[in-house]
């Protein structure tokens, strides 16, 4: 299990049965009338010491911690932007440290005018800030082989996505103030941490919406997120964002690093695989009640969670609470916005019955994010990565909620 | 900017190889960032593509790579390439179209390139570009012999090297998602499975 508090459902669940099915919690004694100073004012705020929230950190015997990942804990999140402290990481070769007074991104290839900016120059360039999602393609990885067990929760199967309001400088902007040339089709990202990681994207995106950022969620990138600069590609796999962005190079082909060929592809039954697999296809996933949580009795409960696509815009949520016999619209909360998180909610009535229950989302370009067996069905089991399957959870008559996914 | 804008054609000719002619480009908008030196483009521009561009010149053998590869590498990949812990680097050809796949550089990577520019760039992972260009294309050497790609005594260079064709060359396909239409004809449906 996580260090995350639990208690949360228990006690909203108890004051809502209290108020509305009057039953049997107990009322807390009120608190002594507040009579201490508090703390003073102070340079950087912390959160609560009573708020205890964390980031999972992915660990097996094998894999070194730098080359590791660590998840969101989607169930202790609301709204839709991820606090920056809590974004999900993958790495690797660990997060380097990075002076932002010596750090320069230098673009050049097909370009008539190579640049080199440094982040105060980047700076004084027009910005635009845009709120989108980041989701590792392996996110929900366990899913492929089995749904994982019954005791995962859903940071555990899917906190490889965080969302965060991000601010810096269209890549489209600084390829013309480099001239491109028409003949470059491929850009190369290539960051400063010890593996130089790299990959290859293809210029149409790069000309339509990505950015090169500085900042997240209204200061300067975390370490993690790649100080002082990253590359956004919206909607597309974690891994094409490239953290610690050093060069930018125009090209006619793309690199085939080893992350564009030995890693993020999508190996098929037939044993080819699909390559340059970008975009992150809707997903929703209910994040409370969900997996780990327990009811505290019958009575009314809100589900909520979140649903995203990356190639849009979220239409519906629908939300199932008998195995997906039937689906009724989810209230989505406003601003839904493309390429983000778009947070959902629905008033559920829990009789104190097993049931199975999900959320399935649509986005702006008529695609419904489907269930774990079909993807199988069509992908087999090894290919690792995109896993956009529905997730179920079980709700037992004792108010344990449980993994339900099995393929 | 006159000279700003001749420093910058020089260096595009110098580091493209491509005529000053077509470079009447429109000027810059804000004027903001300065040119690279050739020096300093040169420490950073690394990276090597299938067709060879960004090899330095430079030699080895895959007898000379166990070398550096008893030294450097087995400790996280293993004598032969096969044990670990880290990633299997060899063996596992015919494997990936079976239910346990194992992808190595000899069953899946499809470029020999990229395996220069990995080692080149992020190997050994907690001394990355540490070794010499010629200890690259003799680390690469070895383990295309470990996976039969190439004779122990063959050499790689700048040349031989963009020249290997990697078994699994043809093994990848674009995109064609999105490949999941919701639901799915009953026909495709797998059996005793939910939804």
């Amino acid at each position: 299990m996580t260090t995350r508090s639990r208690r949360w459902f228990l006690r909203l669940g108890a004051a809502w049965s209290a108020a509305l099915v009057a039953c049997r919690s107990k009322t807390a004694p009120p608190g002594a009338e507040p009579r201490a100073l508090g703390a003073p004012v102070s340079a950087y705020g912390s959160r609560s010491r009573f708020d205890k929230a964390a980031r999972r950190v992915f660990t097996n015997t094998r894999v070194p911690l730098e080359e590791a990942a660590s998840g969101t804990p989607l169930h202790d999140n609301y709204g839709i932007i991820t606090p920056s402290s809590l974004h999900f990481e993958r790495h690797h070769s660990g997060v380097p440290e990075i002076d932002p007074a010596t750090h320069t991104l230098t673009i050049h290839g097909l370009v008539d005018r190579p640049l080199v900016f440094t982040i105060d120059e980047l700076k004084r360039l027009p910005s635009v800030s845009r709120i989108h999602f980041l989701e590792c393609s392996g996110n929900s990885l366990s899913q492929w082989r089995g749904g994982g067990s019954p005791g995962f929760d859903v940071q555990q199967i899917h906190g490889l996505t965080s969302c965060s309001e991000w601010t810096g400088v269209p890549v489209s902007l600084l390829l013309r103030e480099c001239a491109v040339d028409p003949r470059a089709t491929w850009m190369l990202a290539e960051g400063a941490d010890a593996c130089k990681m790299t990959r290859s994207i293809p210029m149409t995106k790069v000309m339509d919406d990505a950015l090169v950022v500085y900042a997240q969620n209204g200061e300067p990138l975390r370490p993690e997120q790649g100080y002082p600069l990253r590359l956004l590609l919206p909607g597309w796999e974690g891994n094409s964002n490239v953290k610690w962005l050093r060069r930018l190079k125009a090209m006619d082909q793309p690199a085939m690093s080893r992350e564009e060929t030995s890693k993020y592809t999508d190996l098929m039954p037939d044993g080819t695989a699909r390559q340059f697999t970008f975009d992150m296809e809707a997903k929703s996933i209910i994040t409370r009640p969900s997996g780990g949580d327990t009811l505290s009795g019958p009575g009314l409960y809100e589900i909520t969670g979140v649903a995203w696509s990356g190639r849009g815009t979220i239409a519906r949520v629908e939300i199932t609470i008998d195995d997906g016999a039937t689906w009724t619209p989810a209230e989505l909360q406003t601003p839904v916005l493309p390429r983000a998180h778009t947070r959902f909610r629905w008033r559920w009535q829990w009789d104190g019955r097993d049931a199975v229950i999900a959320s399935r989302c649509t986005d702006d370009t008529g695609y419904t994010q489907p269930p774990l067996a079909d993807l199988i069905a069509i992908r087999g089991r090894n290919s690792m990565y995109h896993n956009n399957g529905i997730q179920m959870w079980k709700v037992a008559a004792d108010g344990t909620i449980t993994n339900a996914n099995r393929a | 900017m006159p000279t700003v804008r001749s420093v910058a054609i020089a260096l595009f000719v110098v580091t493209q190889g491509i005529s000053p002619a077509i470079t009447a480009a429109q000027s810059p908008t804000y004027g903001v960032g300065r040119a690279p030196t050739p020096s300093e483009l040169k420490a950073i521009d690394i990276d090597v593509t299938p067709d060879g561009k960004g090899l330095p010149r430079g030699r080895g053998t895959a007898v000379e790579g166990k070398e550096v590869y008893t030294h450097r590498c087995e400790t996280c990949h293993g004598p032969t390439g096969k044990e670990g812990p880290q990633d299997v680097v060899a063996g596992g050809q015919g494997s990936l179209a079976s239910p346990a796949p194992q992808k190595t550089v000899g069953s899946y990577w499809p470029y020999a390139t990229t395996l220069w520019d990995y080692i080149n760039r992020a190997m050994p992972f907690e001394h990355p570009s540490t070794l010499t260009a010629d200890e690259v294309y003799a680390t690469t050497a070895y383990l295309l012999f470990l996976n039969g790609i190439v004779g122990e005594r063959e050499e790689l260079n700048e040349t031989t090297l963009p020249a290997i064709k990697m078994p699994n060359r043809s093994g990848f396909t674009p995109d064609p998602r999105p490949d999941v239409r919701t639901p799915l004809k009953k026909k495709d449906r797998p059996p005793n499975e939910n939804w």
